[in-house]
C-alpha cells in the first residue's frame, strides 16, 4: 500500500507539471514584456491582447476538438474568409437583416466542417488532405463571391459584435469567453465530449465500445466549422467590412495555440484550460514583439519557431510514453 | 555435417520462459519439421535465428561459426532465409526487382534491368518454375508470390531456408507445386526448417521433427521412425493442471444463443448454441475463425448469411452498439490495440460503454460512474490506488480487469472473452477465471475462444473446435483430451 501510495504522489507531482506548466511559460513571457516595453503592463494593452486573440479563442475551441480526434482542420481560415464574405454579401448585396445574415453564414460555415467530417469518415481521407482541399474550395468559393473586392456599408447595430463594450470588457472577449467555457463543458461534462478523447485515444477501441466513431466525426468537424464561422462573424463586425484575406493564415496560428495548450497532435489527450494558456500566449507574443518595434517578417520567423518547438515538446512526451 | 546448431538456447519475456535451454543441430539438405502448440516457442526460435530477438542465453552456430546473438544483416549473410507468412514483396514492382529489392544489380548509376530478369530467369529454370520475371508481383496468386519470396531467399545464397506454415494460405494446387519446391531445395542441398501443424504434410515432407513444448525442446525424432498419434501426444503430453476453480453445475435447459448457419468474415456455415449459465469453449488454431465469429455475434463485422437468435428473438447487429444494447458483450483478444484506452483513466475506461445510459442531458452522472467503477474496483479487486489512475499505469492483468469491468458494467446477458488471460501473470488468471465462474452461476453465458488447450479445457462445459471457418468437431465435457482436440483443430 505504502508502494502505492507513494506512486499516487509521484504521479500526481508529473500530473501537475505537464497540466500547469504551460501558465508558468505565459507568466515568464509577460514577465519578460513588462521589462521590455513600459506600454506592455498597462491596463488598456492587456484589455487590447485579450481582444486581439478573442478570435483565436474562440475557433481554438473547435480545432482543439479536432486535434483530440487525431485530426486536424485546415480549413478554418479559408471557413472565415468566406463567412465574412457571405455575410457582408448577405447584409449589403441582399440586404438582410444582420440577425439573419449571421445565421446563414453560421449555418454554412457549420456545413463546410459537416462535409469535412462525412469525406474524412466515409472515403476515410487523411483529414489534411481532405481540409487542404477544402480551404483552396472555399477561399476559392469567397473570391467568386466578392471578385476579390471588400464589401462593406453594414447595418451600424451589427458593429456591436465586435466593437461593443460590456463595462470595461469588449464583447469579443465575453464571447470568447463563453465559448472556451462551453467547449471546457462539452469535454469535462458531457458523454459525447468524453467520446472525442476516446475516438482520438483508440478509435477501435472506442469502436468496440459501442461508440458510433462516424457520427463522433461529423459531430466534432461540424463544431469545428461552427466555431471557425463564429470567429469568423467577430472579425467582420471588428472589421467593419468583409475582406477576402480576412482569415488568411489564421489555421496555423489556432493550430499553434491549441498545440501550445498541450493538445497533442496524435490525439486523445488536451484541455481547454491549458488551450487558454496558448491563446493568450501568441496573444502576449505577437502585442509584446509590436510594442518592441519587432517587424512583421520577423514575427513570422518567431511564430514558426513556436509552432515547431511546441509540436516537438508534445512529439517528444509521447515518445517517452511509449 | 551440421549446418546450424542451437547450443542451450533460453530466452525470458516478464512472467515467461519463451525458450527453456533448447538446444537443436540441423544437417545439410534436411527438411526439418518444428511443431508444437501456440505459444510452444516456435516463433521466438525462428526470430533467435533471424536476429530479430537477442537470446538471452545460448550460442548459435553456422557452419561451425558461433554467435551469442545475431542481427538480421548478419544473418542473412551467413545464408540464413525467412519466408514468413506475410510476404515481403512490393507488389507494384516486377518479380526480378522484388527479388534484388535492395541490392539491385547496377550499371554505373542506372539500375541493370536486363542484368536483373536474366539472374532471376536463371534461379527459376533451376527450380523449373514457370514465373515470367517481368511480372508485376501484385499479378501472381499467393503462392506463386510466395515462390519469388523463396527464389528472393536463394538469390541471397541462402542455405538454411526457414517456412513458417508456408502452405497455410495455399490452395492443394499451390501446395502440391510448393511441396515438389521443398524436394528440389533440399537436394540442392539447402537446409528447410519447416513449421507447420499439418501432419500430412510433416510426414511426407521431412526427415526429422522437433517437438517444442512451453518452451523447452522435449525431443527431436526422426520422422520415419514416428506416427502422428505419438507426435500429438508429444506436442500436448502434460496433465491438466488443477488450477481452475470448481464452479457449482449452473446450466440450465434454456438456450440462450442459437446461431444458425452463420457465415461471412471468413466464417462459413456455422451453427451452434450455448445455454444460460454454460461456458462454451472455442477452440483452434489461430485464424480457424473463432474471433472472426465473435465479430459477427458482435457486430463488428458484417455478416453475409445465417441467423442469430438470442432469448429466442432475433437479432441482426450491425454495430457494436447493437449488440451491447441486445445484451451481448465482447472482451477483445488484444488487449492494447482493442480495449484500453491507456491516455484515460479507470472510471472513464469503466464507463465507456454505458455512458449514454448515466447521462441526463447530455451530462455524465459523475457520481453513478464513480460509484459503479469503485464498485467494480472492488469486486473484481483491481489494483489501483484510485479510479482516476491512468490505465496505462496498471500491470497487465489489472488493465484487463478494467476491460472486464467495463463489459460487465453493460449487464450482458452473453459474454464473449478472446484471449482472455493472454499476457497476464498467473494470480490475476485465476481471479479472472472465478470471475467466469460467477458470471455462469448468476445465469449468464460465456462464450470463451483460448489458444491456451489447458484453459479452454479447464474452463468450458462444452467445446467447439474450428478450424478454416468451419466447426470442426464438439466435445462434451467427460470427451476432452488434447489429442482429440488437436486432430480436430489441425486438417488432416
Amino acid at each position: 500500500m505504502e508502494y502505492l501510495d507513494k506512486l499516487k504522489g509521484t504521479a500526481n507531482a508529473v500530473e501537475f507539471a505537464k497540466r500547469n506548466g504551460i501558465y508558468v511559460v505565459l507568466l515568464l513571457l509577460v514577465f519578460f514584456f513588462s521589462i521590455a516595453s513600459e506600454n506592455f503592463l498597462v491596463s488598456n494593452n492587456l484589455l487590447n491582447v485579450a481582444r486581439q486573440v478573442s478570435m483565436l479563442g474562440i475557433a481554438a475551441v473547435g480545432f482543439a476538438f479536432v486535434l483530440l480526434l487525431g485530426g486536424i482542420d485546415l480549413s478554418v481560415g479559408s471557413n472565415i474568409t468566406l463567412v465574412n464574405i457571405v455575410g457582408g454579401w448577405c447584409m449589403v448585396n441582399a440586404g438582410l437583416n444582420p440577425v439573419l445574415a449571421i445565421g446563414l453564414a453560421l449555418s454554412m460555415a457549420t456545413f463546410i466542417g459537416f462535409l469535412n467530417g462525412w469525406i474524412i469518415a466515409n472515403i476515410n481521407m487523411p483529414p489534411l488532405i481532405v481540409t487542404l482541399a477544402m480551404m483552396i474550395i472555399v477561399e476559392g468559393l469567397a473570391y467568386l463571391i466578392c471578385k476579390g473586392l471588400p464589401i462593406y456599408g453594414f447595418p451600424a447595430s451589427f458593429a456591436i459584435i465586435g466593437q461593443g463594450y460590456l463595462g470595461p470588457i469588449p464583447i469579443p472577449v465575453i464571447i470568447m469567453i463563453v465559448i472556451l467555457a462551453i467547449g471546457a463543458f462539452i469535454l469535462n461534462k458531457t458523454y459525447f465530449g468524453r467520446y472525442f478523447y476516446a475516438v482520438g485515444g483508440n478509435e477501435e477501441a472506442a469502436k468496440l465500445s459501442g461508440i458510433k466513431v462516424k457520427n463522433v466525426k461529423y459531430l466534432v468537424y461540424s463544431l469545428s466549422g461552427f466555431f471557425a464561422g463564429l470567429a469568423g462573424i467577430v472579425i467582420l463586425s471588428r472589421t467593419n467590412s468583409a475582406q477576402v484575406l480576412a482569415g488568411k493564415g489564421l489555421e496555423f496560428d489556432i493550430l499553434t495555440a491549441c498545440v501550445l495548450g498541450g493538445v497533442s497532435v496524435t490525439g486523445g489527450f488536451g484541455r481547454i484550460s491549458n488551450v487558454v494558456a496558448g491563446v493568450l500566449i501568441l496573444g502576449v507574443l505577437s502585442n509584446g514583439l509590436v510594442l518592441m518595434n519587432v517587424t512583421q517578417f520577423s514575427q513570422m520567423v518567431i511564430k514558426g519557431v513556436v509552432l515547431m518547438v511546441a509540436v516537438a515538446f508534445d512529439c517528444l512526451q509521447h515518445r517517452k510514453a511509449h | 555435417m551440421n549446418i546450424l546448431q542451437l547450443k542451450n538456447i533460453t530466452k525470458k519475456y516478464p512472467g515467461v520462459i519463451a525458450l527453456n535451454d533448447v538446444s537443436i543441430d540441423f544437417v545439410k539438405g534436411e527438411a526439418h519439421a518444428l511443431v508444437g502448440e501456440n505459444g510452444a516457442g516456435k516463433s521466438t526460435l525462428i526470430k533467435s535465428c533471424t536476429g530479430a530477438v537477442i537470446p538471452d542465453e545460448g550460442l548459435i552456430a553456422v557452419e561451425g561459426e558461433e554467435f551469442s546473438s545475431l542481427t538480421p544483416q548478419l544473418s542473412e549473410q551467413k545464408g540464413i532465409g525467412v519466408i514468413y507468412q506475410e510476404f515481403n514483396l512490393v507488389g507494384e514492382l516486377s518479380v526480378a526487382e522484388n527479388i534484388f529489392l535492395g541490392r539491385a544489380i547496377r550499371k554505373g548509376i542506372t539500375i541493370d534491368r536486363k542484368a536483373m530478369v536474366r539472374e532471376s530467369a536463371k534461379i527459376f529454370e533451376q527450380f523449373n518454375i514457370d514465373i515470367d520475371p517481368n511480372a508485376l508481383v501484385s499479378s501472381l496468386t499467393v503462392g506463386y508470390q510466395q515462390l519469388v519470396e523463396i527464389a528472393k531467399a536463394l538469390s541471397q545464397n541462402a542455405k538454411i531456408l526457414i517456412m513458417d506454415e508456408p502452405s497455410a494460405p495455399l490452395t492443394s494446387a499451390e501446395a502440391e507445386r510448393l511441396y515438389v519446391m521443398v524436394e528440389k531445395l533440399k537436394k540442392t542441398g539447402v537446409t528447410v526448417i519447416y513449421i507447420s501443424h499439418r501432419m500430412e504434410e510433416i510426414f511426407r515432407l521431412t526427415e526429422r521433427i522437433t517437438v517444442l513444448r512451453d518452451g523447452h525442446k522435449i525431443a527431436t525424432v526422426k520422422t520415419s521412425d514416428t506416427n502422428m498419434d505419438d507426435l500429438v501426444k508429444l506436442m500436448v503430453g502434460r496433465e491438466l493442471k488443477e488450477t481452475y476453480p470448481a464452479r457449482k453445475d449452473c446450466i440450465s435447459d434454456e438456450v440462450l444463443l442459437d446461431v444458425q448457419n452463420l457465415s461471412g468474415n471468413g466464417v462459413h456455415d456455422t451453427s451452434f448454441q450455448i445455454r444460460k449459465g454454460e461456458v462454451l469453449g472455442f477452440a483452434g488454431l489461430i485464424g480457424a475463425g473463432r474471433t472472426e465469429t465473435a465479430e459477427l455475434l458482435f457486430g463488428a463485422a458484417r455478416k453475409t448469411g445465417g441467423t442469430i437468435r438470442l432469448n429466442g428473438k432475433e437479432i441482426n447487429p450491425k454495430t457494436p452498439r447493437d449488440a451491447i444494447d441486445s445484451g451481448i458483450a465482447l472482451v477483445p483478444e488484444d488487449r492494447k490495440g482493442k480495449g484500453a484506452l491507456l491516455e484515460m483513466d479507470i472510471r472513464t475506461n469503466t464507463s465507456m460503454a454505458i455512458l449514454e445510459r448515466i447521462s441526463k442531458f447530455m451530462v455524465v452522472d459523475k457520481k453513478e460512474e464513480k460509484r459503479i467503477a469503485n464498485s467494480y474496483r472492488e469486486s473484481i479487486r483491481i489494483k489501483t490506488p484510485s479510479i482516476e489512475q491512468k490505465i496505462k499505469n496498471l500491470s497487465g492483468g489489472n488493465q484487463q480487469k478494467v476491460i472486464i469491468a467495463r463489459w460487465l458494467a453493460s449487464e450482458p446477458e452473453l459474454v464473449i472473452f478472446d484471449e482472455p488471460t493472454r499476457g497476464i501473470d498467473v494470480g490475476a488468471k485465476s481471479e479472472i477465471y472465478t470471475l467466469v465462474n460467477s458470471l455462469v452461476e448468476s445465469g449468464k453465458a460465456v462464450l470463451m475462444i483460448s489458444s491456451e488447450m489447458e484453459e479452454v479445457m479447464g474452463m468450458s462445459d462444452r467445446i467447439i473446435v474450428l478450424c478454416e471457418g468451419k466447426i470442426s468437431g464438439e466435445l462434451n465435457r467427460k470427451d476432452f483430451k488434447q489429442e482429440t482436440i488437436m486432430n480436430f483443430a489441425s486438417q488432416k
